[in-house]
């Protein structure tokens, strides 16, 4: 394995007979650097820490802050005093509880629409026989390949035809099919024991049986992290909903933040600030609340082995 | 008979369960078009009909908002774009963010999973900590940052003025522009990339790095010569993946730059997409660009994979 020459004796605090062992103790395990290296990771940790958190910390204080205090030279650190009034503005002045509705109507629908999607058509590549399987897989996932800017004219023009826009279905339905999760759903079903699924079937077991009894119980974890990831990816969906809702009656939180800066920023950013507030929360306690569970779905895609 | 599925290291399906020599199942092929026909349906109607549709439209001038028909003009979009004095402009500032956002968020991430992989205390709140912005919506983050590089009374201008450096004029000058997206976009999405080598260089093989360290192999060599190595899967996908998304930030140019200052300080190609079709009035031209890009994304894939098998 390694040659074992050369062992300093004075960094070496095992006995001699166990030198002819695996020499452990002449340098200290590597995730057990020295002092000089710790202390510089708790810098660079430092610093790490300091350019996430002091954006964050300077968006919250000025959501906080009032108009003089916002517009001080130089900035103050504390807001003084405390105007919460920011957050009562954003919330009357813009239609913030309807668009929260409209946020919770478009994820919540869009992500058991799509999770629901996911696991029967990947149920189906995992599990099912039939002819042309293979080259339809490919076109499953070759649609994560397609960029959203060329798809959105010819998708506009046909909601538009329909008379759907500023309605939830044409914000929701050319959203609605999913790649990433009959991909990542599939490989799951296929990692699943074939000893049970075959039981299952030999024991003629039908589709919904098998499904809810056999395969749903072994693959929660793997459809948490499906279910997060279309969350978040959907709470924060931007370009779509922006081209299709232009009234407040369906548009979602991250539009309508847009709408309050077009009216109000650069000359009032304490409401705006406090509604970026608003807008980032639900899903920060989301992400804080089931962090472990999103990653593994982030993970489950990108590393093999 | 049997199907083979590309594109995945999954075993063959039909290794899981026994085939039946009568060939097909009548009964599992209908359950299978029922279980598979909604989504296939979707993804056809709204990602493959849209894919090839917006060829057709590159090839007429069209104002989406008028009910006058579509006007046939060839390949006139392509030649208006390619022959636009602002052409260069956009394609540079889309290289440039692209480039600046690859590099440094895979970078800066690679070297905070280095960093966090060592035992140090508190890390995994700062773990959580460098996530966080990934999951925050970017039109939520390009209001804020806005005001946090206001010249006059943001964050950036505070800290530097502190230092002694005078801020520059982030909304005014279109290079300081470009940079305060870029910064944005890199802040908000390094924690996708860290967490994703964090994973990777958990899973690797730590006997490997004993033995480099027993060789007495310096830790910038054993940088280079076991972990990275290692992480060349990981990379590799992380390189495709942060590059289309980068290519296509739409979002944060919106809510913080709209494309300028002075016309298209920050226009990119994607924003050109929107700008053209949805305020310009012309699809046909927006669509012609939206076409380009897509080709641009194709062959980059195509060198990347290329390149991934050849060093395989």
């Amino acid at each position: 394995m390694a040659q074992q020459t050369d062992v300093p004796p004075q960094t070496d605090p095992a006995p001699a007979p166990e030198k002819a062992e695996i020499p452990r103790r002449k340098h200290r395990d590597p995730n057990e650097a020295g002092l000089g290296v710790k202390i510089l990771g708790y810098v660079a940790l430092l610093i790490v820490v300091a350019m996430v958190m002091v954006p964050l910390y300077f968006i919250l204080i000025t959501s906080l802050k009032t108009h003089p205090d916002i517009y001080s030279d130089p900035i103050t650190w504390w807001p003084n005093p405390f105007a919460p009034g920011n957050y009562s503005y954003a919330v009357s002045q813009v239609n913030f509880v309807g668009f929260l509705r409209n946020s919770v109507i478009i994820t919540g629908g869009l992500t058991v629409f799509k999770v629901a999607l996911g696991v029967i058509s990947a149920y189906a590549f995992a599990y099912l026989r039939f002819p042309g399987r293979g080259l339809l897989f490919l076109l499953v996932i070759a649609a994560l390949m397609v960029p959203d800017q060329i798809t959105i004219i010819s998708n506009y023009a046909l909601v538009a035809g329909w008379g759907w826009r500023n309605t939830f279905q044409g914000i929701m339905l050319p959203l609605a099919g999913t790649a990433f999760g009959t991909f990542l759903m599939r490989n799951h079903f296929l990692s699943l024991p074939r000893e049970i699924l075959e039981a299952a079937r030999l024991d003629g077991t039908g589709f919904g049986r098998t499904l809810f009894r056999v395969v749903l119980p072994m693959s929660w974890p793997t459809i948490v992290a499906f279910t997060l990831i279309t969350i978040v990816t959907e709470w924060n969906q931007y370009l779509w909903p922006f081209l299709i809702a232009d009234t407040d009656r369906v548009a979602p939180l991250p539009v309508g933040l847009t709408q309050l800066q077009q009216n109000e920023g650069l000359t009032n950013w304490g409401p705006v600030m406090a509604a970026t507030v608003l807008t980032a929360i639900p899903i920060l306690i989301v992400f804080l609340l089931l962090q472990k569970q999103m990653i593994k779905g982030l993970t489950a895609g990108a590393v093999k082995g | 008979m049997t199907s083979t599925i590309p594109g995945t290291s999954v075993p063959d399906p039909d290794l899981e369960l026994p085939r039946r020599k009568s060939g097909w199942s009548l009964q599992q092929i209908l359950l299978a078009a029922a279980l598979i026909l909604p989504n296939m349906i979707l993804l056809i109607l709204f990602t493959y009909r849209p894919l090839v549709d917006n060829f057709r439209i590159s090839f007429f001038q069209w104002n989406l908002s008028s009910t006058r028909p579509p006007l046939f003009v060839g390949f006139r979009n392509y030649a208006d774009w390619f022959s636009d004095p602002g052409t260069p402009t956009i394609v540079m500032n889309t290289v440039i963010f692209t480039v600046a956002a690859v590099a440094g968020s895979m970078i800066l991430g690679l070297a905070l999973a280095l960093l966090l992989d060592q035992k140090l205390f508190g890390r995994a709140a700062v773990r959580s900590m460098i996530f966080a912005p990934y999951v925050i919506s970017g039109a939520a983050i390009g209001v804020a940052f806005q005001f946090v590089f206001d010249p006059q009374f943001g964050l950036i201008q505070d800290l530097l003025r502190r230092i002694g450096v005078e801020s520059p004029n982030f909304y005014q000058d279109p290079k300081w522009a470009l940079f305060m997206v870029t910064v944005t976009y890199i802040w908000k999405n390094l924690g996708y990339v860290f967490v994703i080598y964090l994973a990777a260089l958990q899973g690797r093989r730590k006997d490997l790095d004993e033995a480099a360290e027993i060789d007495d192999t310096s830790p910038v060599r054993r940088l280079f010569r076991v972990v990275l190595p290692q992480l060349r899967q990981t990379t590799f996908f992380l390189s495709v993946t942060v590059l289309l998304s980068s290519f296509q930030v739409f979002d944060l140019i919106q809510v913080m730059t709209r494309g300028g200052p002075l016309g298209n300080g920050t226009m990119t190609m994607v924003y050109q997409v929107y700008e053209e079709s949805f305020n310009n009035n012309r699809a046909g031209y927006g669509a012609a660009v939206a076409s380009i890009m897509f080709l641009i994304v194709l062959v980059i894939t195509v060198i990347q994979v290329r390149l991934q098998d050849r060093q395989d």
